[in-house]
């Protein structure tokens, strides 16, 4: 084993994943209608409602569109992360996860190069609907746009990551259901994304701090203060911290000898 | 009821509140900005009136930071300094009286007599003369600054509150707000020689540089109106409008409006916005986000950038000009109503 096949191996798989992604158009423009309708119809309701209060990273008032955006970039992470979960288990299902894992390569190798291939992915789609958003008249600062990069590849692996241990536990497409219900709309409600944590406790302190510890939102605050170009490092532990536990639990949870899929009886 | 304070070239505000955390970009960007620019950037300070702490708030506009509180008087709100810049004139309202500070420390050289409840008040471009609304009696009073006296009483319609001085020094106007009219006062004789009727509850009015157009904001009727100096004729009403705010809450109030008459601004109150009318087309370009309840407004001496006074918020908001974005809102003191800036 040489570096070459690693690196032959992280292409195929990546190469893979852009070419699916490039080839399903569907999928493109889907990824991206979910959080535009956010913007547009969500946010427009809600106007007037929040940007009374100044808080990090801002520093003046903002109009509530201004305030999600960097919650439905992490949206779209969330949604692309899940996806990959989906195509882990389509994978496994039409057999091609086979053919990956029999490879002599070690199989945390396997997985993270799976990762970045659908981080890669997300970076992207996320780009695109910043473009979108900057022609609605959504600015950040210059230096925000290339900082928030950094950023999305971290919540991106973390949120891939969360989506990888999922995939492990998940035996048959149909069960995906049970993924939305159970894990991204919680993940997505109970978070920063859509409305500030001091608001939030003014309702309930066991919201506001389910919110708090929730990763998604860590992940989302990370891109916000990145799109800002400020470093929050707390964000930045958390999510860090985050994609470790879940990546080793994933390679866990993908152990034939040790993990789910023993039980499942392998792939 | 507030209004618009004496000419926007010589008003000003300033604000701080507890420091909001700085981008270190930012920073550094200000920082840059000051060791470029040193001349021209250094020493500008905003003072804001705060009408219930009864202090005046000073204000770095440029670090965005709180450099002190004064204490003043009983309930300061209108604000304006002198054209040489060394003399700050601040309405203490419940004190019955204009001070006169000295600009640099703000202590209180002189009183001037400016009858009961002083709220609004306009400079005449000499700077010789303060001109004062006096709401509850419905009269101006005119003041000779040097003599420190009330010179003369010009009876005026019901609740004035607007008053300004043409920078030809040809007219000083003042806008009733129950009487929906403005008086084109001559300030040769002192009479009032012609009266236009305006929409409901005029507010502020602010000449354009080149004295030829009076704008008039009416906040009950939400309207911007220009009028013709020289036919007194109103010529442009402007409506405001933005997506999620109420037409109840557009309250025009104080404007601005630069010195080559290409953009006018004006605050919309509890529309929390400031409103970019083309000084040319008169359409409305933009509006600007800003804290609530914006009630005056002022420039920076270069024009590059707009201070707003939001009266519910309790903070300043820094706009830049340029780049057409508001940079940051700092917070200054509670109930923040008018604004100076000292170059």
């Amino acid at each position: 084993m040489n570096l070459t096949h690693y690196w032959r191996a992280m292409w195929g798989i990546i190469g893979r994943e852009l070419w699916r992604f490039v080839t399903q158009r569907e999928r493109f423009i889907s990824a991206l209608v979910r959080p535009l309708v956010w913007l547009f119809v969500f946010a427009a309701g809600f106007r007037a409602a929040l940007g009374l209060a100044i808080s990090p990273p801002y520093e003046t008032y903002i109009l509530y569109e201004v305030y999600i955006t960097p919650g439905l970039c992490g949206m779209i992470q969330l949604f692309n992360g899940m996806q990959s979960s989906l195509s882990m288990v389509y994978d496994r299902e039409m057999g091609s996860m086979r053919i990956l894992l029999v490879s002599p390569l070690p199989r945390w190798f396997l997985l993270l190069s799976k990762l970045l291939a659908g981080v890669g992915v997300s970076v992207l789609q996320v780009y695109v609907f910043l473009g979108i958003a900057w022609c609605y008249d959504i600015h950040a600062p210059w230096q925000g746009y290339l900082w928030v990069l950094p950023a999305l590849l971290l919540s991106g692996l973390m949120l891939g990551a969360l989506g990888l241990l999922l995939s492990s536990f998940i035996k048959q497409l149909e069960n995906f259901a049970g993924v939305m219900n159970f894990v991204i709309f919680p993940m997505f409600f109970l978070s920063t994304a859509l409305y500030p944590l001091w608001k939030l406790k003014e309702s309930s302190v066991l919201l506001h701090n389910l919110a708090h510890y929730n990763p998604f939102s860590q992940a989302v605050e990370l891109i916000r203060f990145a799109l800002y170009a400020q470093l929050n490092s707390e964000a930045l532990l958390y999510t860090a911290s985050a994609f470790v536990l879940f990546m080793a639990a994933a390679i866990i949870g993908y152990n034939p000898s040790k993990g789910m899929m023993s039980r499942k009886g392998g792939a | 009821m507030k209004t618009q304070t004496a000419h926007p070239a010589l008003c000003a505000v300033n604000s701080l509140a507890p420091l909001n955390p700085v981008s270190r970009p930012l920073r550094v960007l200000l920082l840059g900005g000051l060791l470029l620019g040193a001349g021209q950037v250094g020493a500008e300070t905003v003072l804001v009136t705060l009408e219930k702490d009864n202090a005046v708030a000073v204000l770095d506009p440029l670090a965005g930071k709180l450099l002190k509180t004064v204490p003043v008087g009983q309930r300061p709100r209108g604000i304006a300094i002198s054209p040489d810049n060394k003399i700050v004139y601040v309405a203490t309202s419940d004190d019955n009286t204009i001070k006169m500070l000295d600009a640099e420390t703000l202590k209180e050289l002189a009183r001037l007599p400016s009858g009961d409840d002083p709220e609004t008040f306009a400079l005449s471009p000499a700077g010789d003369k303060l001109y004062v609304s006096n709401e509850d009696d419905s009269q101006v009073t005119v003041i000779d600054i040097a003599k420190k006296q009330a010179i003369k009483q010009i009876k005026v319609g019901v609740e004035p509150e607007g008053i300004t001085a043409s920078p030809d020094g040809r007219w000083l106007v003042s806008a009733s707000e129950t009487t929906n009219m403005v008086h084109w006062i001559d300030t040769k004789t002192y009479a009032i020689s012609d009266n236009t009727l305006v929409d409901a509850r005029p507010r502020a009015a602010t000449f354009t540089a080149d004295s030829q157009q009076l704008w008039v904001s009416s906040e009950m009727a939400g309207t911007l109106q220009i009028l013709d100096t020289a036919s007194k004729q109103i010529i442009k009403t402007v409506q405001f409008e933005a997506t999620g705010v109420t037409a109840d809450k557009m309250q025009p109030v104080g404007i601005v409006i630069d010195k080559e008459r290409r953009y006018g601004y004006v605050a919309l109150g509890p529309a929390n916005r400031v409103a970019v009318v083309n000084a040319q087309t008169f359409a409305v370009e933009k509006m600007f986000l800003v804290g609530a309840r914006v009630w005056n407004l002022a420039f920076s001496p270069d024009q590059k950038r707009l201070y707003t006074a939001n009266g519910i918020s309790n903070d300043v908001s820094i706009i830049d000009l340029d780049s057409q974005t508001v940079s940051k809102s700092v917070g200054v003191g509670t109930y923040p109503w008018g604004l100076a800036v000292k170059p």
